[in-house]
């Protein structure tokens, strides 16, 4: 099994990635480079990452985070966070990047909040 | 290779990325059976990972000419942890912290901070062979 599987669906205009594995340096990390790629190459601007079947992240993890929301950013598009473990939500209050990130613990409400 | 005596454990790595997941999948062991929490158990595994990232990535440069030395053991006071790598010596002052504005939204830099974050002692130093050593401690 890969380290980190990603299913892709979409919710009006916005593109959900349903993601379950480990984002950690290697394949994890890679994975999750590959799929915002490819979404920023076929114009899809709108993404939220439903976290809710990820385990664990590392800091290359939360590096390839910070990476997919600096360049859906820079394509003046929106990438927001849903169903943080509370692992991953430990890291990134270590971290500081909860000021950073939109995040959010219903689909609904994130879904609404992409303008 | 693996040495296993009755108070520690060494093992001497390849300076490969796969070889952060066998040395975090030995020292979680180690401490497993040891009787370490969960929430322990997984700030161990963090800063296990970390280290040995920073050792293979950083100070061998994934040169596989070169090895990555992990060692543990427990005592009374808890894990003492060590990574050696072959590189050519790194000052963790010199790191920017990741959680200051300017750097909150760079790609790289957060691996210090989960190891002195998830372990009650972190220390470096330059072995006398060659190479940086960091020592990371977790009480019980």
């Amino acid at each position: 099994m890969a380290e980190l599987n990603i299913r892709e669906r979409q919710a009006g205009d916005v593109t959900v990635l349903d993601m379950d594995g480990k984002i950690t340096i290697g394949e994890g990390s890679v994975a999750l480079r590959s799929a915002i790629r490819r979404l920023v190459e076929e114009g899809k601007k709108k993404i939220l990452l439903n976290l809710s079947s990820v385990g664990y992240v590392d800091s290359s993890g939360i590096g390839e985070l910070v990476s997919s929301y600096t360049t859906i950013n820079r394509e003046k598009g929106q990438l927001k966070l849903l169903n943080l473990t509370q692992k991953i939500q430990d890291l990134l209050a270590i971290t500081k990047l909860l000021t950073v990130f939109d995040t959010y613990d219903d689909e609904a409400a994130a879904l609404n909040s992409f303008k | 290779m693996r040495i296993v005596t009755e108070e520690k454990t060494e093992l001497k790595l390849p300076s490969r990325v796969d070889s952060i997941e066998r040395a975090v999948a030995a020292v979680a062991e180690f401490a497993r059976r040891r009787g370490f929490s969960e929430d322990a158990l997984f700030g161990i595994d963090m800063a296990v990972r970390e280290a040995v990232t920073n050792a293979v990535l950083h100070g061998n440069r994934q040169d596989e000419s070169k090895t990555v030395e992990v060692s543990f053991n427990s005592s009374g006071a808890g894990l003492v942890i060590s990574v050696r790598d072959c590189g050519e010596g790194f000052d963790p002052a010199q790191v920017a912290d990741p959680t200051a504005e300017q750097n909150l939204l760079k790609a790289s830099g957060r691996g210090i901070l989960f190891m002195r974050t998830f372990m009650d002692d972190v220390q470096w130093t330059r072995h006398p062979e060659g190479g940086t050593v960091v020592r990371m401690t977790k009480k019980r």
